[in-house]
Order: structure tokens, then C-alpha cells, then sequence
């Protein structure tokens, strides 16, 4: 993507029908830290990497929790997100204010989206820089839901979003299909491993990620640093063995792609390769995660 | 010519009686479980008490509609807080929301007669008595509702407690054990329905101490 003469504003449209601005907001998720989701019939994890600006610093929050039955996990910039968790818990408070009864979690991401498009049509607004992996629980099952940007939602039995993110998504591909009957355990246990691959080699341990779990009888909560320790040690994914060194799970023969495409919207970029390790992880500007 | 008066009123009064009662480590909140409408009865077994956190319980008596909405805008209130700060409202915090709460509706009052209970933050017992629009302060007990007239006087009696003018600052907290407390309570509401056609049915009582919560009911004359 180069710099052209019809990305200054977002409301100008280029002559190959694209919005330069809404894709721009989409690389900025890009470049934000990894965060993973996967759910079975009746639990969805959510899983991110922890980055830190520099070491004297604490790692930035990405995952937050919106309500007892929802939670999201956001990749790009951490400060819209915080604003857009805040809006997701207000809507849920007043939908229980009128309803009594849980706010279904296709219904607010719908309302997530119709924001995000706001900001795609207005000229004195800019998109909202952040991604969303939205994960909930309803009377119509659990639920994992990806927004972006440009105000698209998808459903997904599994995504990864943010830096390296398609190394967690070759794994996914392969396993997405036994996802739905899933223990809880077996999901963490893919959650962490999609994790480790956007590490790319560097150790896995409690510190450098967070993990957030919602199932049912289960509401909404991270686990705490002890437990998701507990669980990498059990399962033997520390270090830097192999891809491997995996348990035997029947092999998936075809990759057929997940339950809907990656790129949101039809004119993606395709320049764009999140293998590469984006020097710009390091130097990103303190907002950026 | 006579000034034209309102033919139709917003309120109603559904009657029945709050107590709350503080100790060194436990609080005790009550209420009957009578809502009626002028002299009829509408149910004998209604609540009105609710848990608004860990620590805080909110006993309420009036026109219920009032306290029912009361009760939902403190309570997501009270999730909105737990988001921000990552933990449950203390018993003092929730009383000063309460507060606001009912000023905010100074020129159309909730008319809700309210009694807030629990545990401060030294874990000792807690009760904050209210007016409609939002007149409080922490007592070490309190009476409110159809039956208040009758039970003050004798918790009066009985709990001495010292006048808040004086200084320096008495504890407010009695004495009693938790048990004894709960006795005072149930003879309270046994006295106040013999005497007030809108207390009876059944009695509501919360214990609120440092192992959790607990409920416990009597059953009161039903006339």
C-alpha cells in the first residue's frame, strides 16, 4: 500500500471503489500484539500475547470482560478498544436494565459494527483503530464474532488477529473442525498452542500471555497467572520444541479455509504478509499494541 | 372558586416495615413480606429486600414500583462500578450512591422508605437510614414503613443508642450477640403486627457477618 492521492480523508472514495483510510485502520490491528479465540458448543476462549512497551513497564490489558456472559480481546490501538469494551458494558447493563434477561451477543455486535461504520461515513471522525474478537455465551449457544474496522463482523469457530497471527491461523485451520465438541480443557490447550505459534520461538510461559474463559455454568473471568502456568506445564508446549511435538489428534486432511473468509470486506490489500516479523512490533508508538 | 385539585395520584403506598440492626461483626436486616393496597392485600409473600453487593443489603418499604426501579438502577450502577474498579462497593460507598441516588430525583421523589445494611470496612455492622430524597446517615439501628412508629421506640429502648451530637463519637453498634439480635428483631415485628394492619404474613430476615450471608423467615399472624 503506498501512499496515494485519495486516502486523505476516509469519506473520499478511490476510483478502485476502496476507502485508503478504513484499510489504513486495519493495518493498525496488524500491528498490534496477537490475540487468538476458539469456542466449542458450549465454551469460547479467548487468548492474547502480553507486550510490553519496554521492560520497566506492565504489558498492556487486551482482554476485557463486558459482561458475566461476553468478553472481548482486542489487537491494535488498546485505547480505542478500552473505549468500545466501555460502550459494550453499558449496552449490556441497559439491555439487562429493560429486559431482565442477557444481551444476545449477535445482537451487540451488530450495534459494535453499526458504530464502527459510523466512522467510516463521517469526515470529521476516523475509523476506530482496533480489532475485536468478541466471545459469548446465549440461549442460541456460545458464540465467537470478529469486528473490524471498517464496521464488518464475521462469526468464527476460530480467528487470530494482530502481528504473526497467521502462524496462529495455520494451526487453527487444522483443528477447527474438532473444536465444536471440545472439552474446555482440550479449547485452552489449542488456545495456548495457536499462541505459542505466534511466538515464534520464543518460550511460552504465564507471564508473556493472558487467557480469558465464558462457558456455560461458567461466567466470563481471565484466568490468573498460576493457573494458566499450571496448565502450559501440563501440557508440555513450553520452550522451543517443534510444532511436533503436538498431541495426537486425527489429522485434518483438508484445509478447508475457516467458517468464513479471513479479510473482512472485498478490496483487501494483498501486499500485506503477517509472517513477517514487523519491525514496527518494537518501535511501536506506546498506544499501539 | 375553588383551586382544582389532582383526581389522580403517581403513588401508592403498599405498606409493610424495614428493620436493620448493626453488631460488632454481623448486621442484621428485616422486613415482612405483606404488599397491600389501601385495605386489601395484593400478596403475602413479597420481598423487599435485596442484595445490592457483597456487603450491602437494601431494605425498602413504600409504593414498590418506586423501590423495584430504585433497586435496578443501583444495581447497574453497581456493575458499572465493578467494571471501572475491579472490585464490589463497600457498605459506606453504596450509602452515599443511595443518597444521590434519591436526590437526583428530588422534584419527582422515589417513594421509597429505605434502610441500607452490611459491613464497613472494618468488617463491624453498618446501617444508614434514609429519607425519600436522599437524607441519610449511619445509625447503629433503624426502623422504617408502616410499622416504624411502634418498633423505634422500643429498639429505642432496648439498644440505647447514643446521640450522634456527642462527642467524641460513641460506637453505634450494640453489643448483642447475633442471636440476640435476631430474637430483638422477631420480637419486634411480632409486637408491630399485632398493632399495624399492614405489617404481617411472613418475616424476611438477612444476616450479613464476615462467613457470608444468610436468610431465615418467620411467619407472622396473617389478620
Amino acid at each position: 500500500m503506498f501512499r496515494n492521492q485519495y486516502d486523505t480523508d476516509v469519506t473520499t472514495w478511490s476510483p478502485a471503489g476502496r476507502l485508503f483510510q478504513v484499510e489504513y485502520a486495519m493495518e493498525a490491528v496488524k500491528q498490534g500484539s496477537a490475540a487468538i479465540g476458539l469456542r466449542s458448543k458450549s465454551h469460547v476462549v479467548l487468548a492474547c500475547v502480553n507486550k510490553t512497551s519496554s521492560e520497566l513497564s506492565s504489558h498492556q490489558k487486551k482482554i476485557f470482560k463486558v459482561d458475566d456472559h461476553i468478553g472481548v480481546a482486542i489487537a491494535g490501538l488498546t485505547a480505542d478498544g478500552r473505549v468500545l469494551s466501555r460502550y459494550m458494558r453499558n449496552e449490556c447493563i441497559n439491555y439487562f436494565y429493560t429486559y431482565e434477561s442477557q444481551l444476545p451477543v449477535g445482537r451487540l455486535v451488530v450495534q459494535l459494527a453499526d458504530k464502527a461504520q459510523v466512522c467510516t461515513q463521517r469526515s470529521w471522525k476516523r475509523p476506530y483503530g482496533v480489532g475485536l474478537l468478541v466471545g459469548g455465551l446465549d440461549e442460541s449457544g456460545a458464540h465467537l464474532y470478529y469486528n473490524c474496522p471498517s464496521g464488518n463482523y464475521f462469526e468464527y469457530q476460530a480467528f487470530a488477529i494482530g502481528s504473526r497471527s497467521q502462524a496462529a491461523k495455520t494451526y487453527l485451520e487444522r483443528k477447527f473442525e474438532s473444536f465444536m465438541d471440545s472439552s474446555r480443557e482440550n479449547l485452552i490447550k489449542d488456545a495456548l498452542f495457536a499462541l505459542r505459534e505466534t511466538l515464534q520461538g520464543e518460550k511460552l510461559t504465564s507471564s508473556v500471555c493472558t487467557i480469558a474463559v465464558v462457558g456455560v455454568g461458567e461466567a466470563f473471568h481471565i484466568l490468573d497467572q498460576e493457573t494458566v502456568q499450571e496448565l502450559i506445564n501440563e501440557f508440555e508446549i513450553a520452550g522451543e520444541e517443534a510444532p511436533v511435538a503436538e498431541p495426537a489428534a486425527p489429522d485434518q486432511a483438508g484445509v478447508a479455509g475457516p467458517a468464513a473468509p479471513d479479510q473482512a470486506g472485498a478490496a483487501e490489500p494483498a501486499a500485506d504478509d503477517d509472517t513477517l516479523a514487523a519491525p514496527g512490533d518494537q518501535g511501536a508508538a506506546p498506544m499501539d499494541m | 372558586m375553588t383551586k382544582q385539585q389532582a383526581n389522580w395520584s403517581p403513588y401508592d403506598n403498599n405498606g409493610g416495615t424495614c428493620v436493620a440492626v448493626a453488631g460488632t461483626d454481623y448486621c442484621v436486616i428485616a422486613a415482612d413480606t405483606r404488599m397491600s393496597s389501601g385495605y386489601n392485600i395484593l400478596t403475602r409473600d413479597y420481598s423487599k429486600i435485596i442484595q445490592l453487593a457483597d456487603k450491602s443489603v437494601l431494605a425498602s418499604s413504600g409504593f414498590q414500583a418506586d423501590v423495584r426501579a430504585l433497586q435496578k438502577v443501583l444495581a447497574a450502577k453497581h456493575l458499572q462500578y465493578q467494571h471501572q474498579h475491579n472490585k464490589q462497593m463497600s457498605c459506606p460507598a453504596m450509602a452515599q450512591l443511595l443518597s444521590n441516588t434519591l436526590y437526583y430525583k428530588r422534584f419527582f421523589p422515589y417513594y421509597a422508605f429505605n434502610v441500607l445494611g452490611g459491613l464497613d470496612h472494618e468488617g463491624k455492622g453498618c446501617v444508614f437510614t434514609y429519607d425519600a430524597v436522599g437524607s441519610y446517615e449511619r445509625v447503629g439501628y433503624s426502623s422504617q414503613g408502616s410499622g416504624s412508629t411502634l418498633i423505634t421506640p422500643f429498639l429505642d429502648n432496648q439498644l440505647k443508642s447514643p446521640s450522634p451530637l456527642l462527642l467524641p463519637a460513641r460506637d453505634a453498634v450494640t453489643p448483642l450477640s447475633e442471636s440476640e439480635a435476631i430474637d430483638l428483631v422477631k420480637t419486634c415485628f411480632a409486637s408491630a403486627t399485632e398493632r399495624d394492619i399492614y405489617t404481617g404474613d411472613k418475616l424476611e430476615i438477612l444476616v450479613l457477618n464476615a462467613s457470608g450471608i444468610r436468610r431465615e423467615y418467620m411467619e407472622l399472624r396473617k389478620d
